[in-house]
């Protein structure tokens, strides 16, 4: 069921859901994606090259908040449009589990057309910035 | 370095890649994606990614000291399992900021004449 209705109004704050980000979640998205360089999986080598630790990938935070976009607009088919901007990268140390907090507000209803901002939280920290999505209500 | 000569043009792919179902389960599967029918939003990218790096490749540009600054997509359909997809990539704008480089890439798919999705990756290359 796609969650928008023409009362659905610009500034309408949407539900936060929380994603959880592990190591084991890095390896699936890096064999499902392609993307198998060594700062998402490796800790010596992510350090070496002056990271703290294992990052996640910048894709996989976007994939996760474009779930919850497709969750809104009641199916990807709906999701005209999705943009990021990678802010902050998401340190995932071995044995930990990592909280994305997810939530969105909505910049314009128009014309079948609704226009989110989107949030990507880890402890409190944005992850993401400018992230946006246009969704197609018809 | 980018060679500055090749910002602006287009290089496409001879072939095509066929998307899987099982590249949309394994997709699906990660973000806990119920409907396997047709792709998640950033499922191109599975495709658009390696396919510029292989297309750019005499470019200049140094895809191991890339940093992922930022990612759009414009859908105009969903990706289906079937569609055989051909990846062209243009670099749009390359410019030097604080000694870094800043890349524009942008990604087209298309199946057939049909355009699917663009898709634009902004990369900084450290200096």
């Amino acid at each position: 069921m796609n969650t928008f209705h023409a009362d659905i109004v610009a500034g309408a704050e949407l539900p936060t859901r929380t994603f959880q980000i592990d190591r084991a979640l890095l390896v699936q998205y890096a064999n499902a994606s392609g993307d198998q360089n060594p700062i998402h999986q490796n800790e010596e080598f992510a350090i070496s090259v002056g990271l703290p630790n294992v990052i996640a990938h910048g894709m996989l935070t976007m994939a996760l908040v474009g779930k919850y976009v497709s969750d809104l607009a009641g199916g990807s088919a709906a999701v005209k449009e999705f943009s990021a901007r990678f802010t902050k990268p998401v340190v995932v140390p071995a044995n930990a589990v990592v909280d994305l907090v997810v939530s969105a507000k909505v910049l314009q209803n128009e014309a079948g057309l609704v226009k989110l901002e989107l949030f990507a939280v880890v402890d409190d920290v944005k992850v993401l910035g400018m992230a946006k999505a246009v969704i197609s209500t018809s | 370095m980018l060679n500055p000569d090749l910002v602006g043009r287009t290089f496409t792919g001879v072939t095509s890649t066929l998307v899987s179902q099982e590249a949309l389960d394994l997709f699906c599967a990660v973000i806990g994606e119920e409907n396997t029918e047709i792709a998640p939003p950033t499922f191109s990218i599975s495709i658009t990614l390696d396919q510029s790096q292989t297309l750019l490749q005499d470019s200049g540009l140094d895809w191991s000291r890339v940093v992922h600054g930022d990612q759009r997509f414009e859908i105009k359909r969903p990706i289906i399992a079937g569609d055989q997809l051909v990846c062209s990539s243009t670099i749009e704008s390359a410019r030097a900021v604080a000694g870094n480089e800043i890349v524009t890439v942008r990604s087209d798919l298309h199946s057939g004449d049909e355009l699917v999705v663009s898709t634009w990756s902004t990369l900084v290359v450290r200096a």
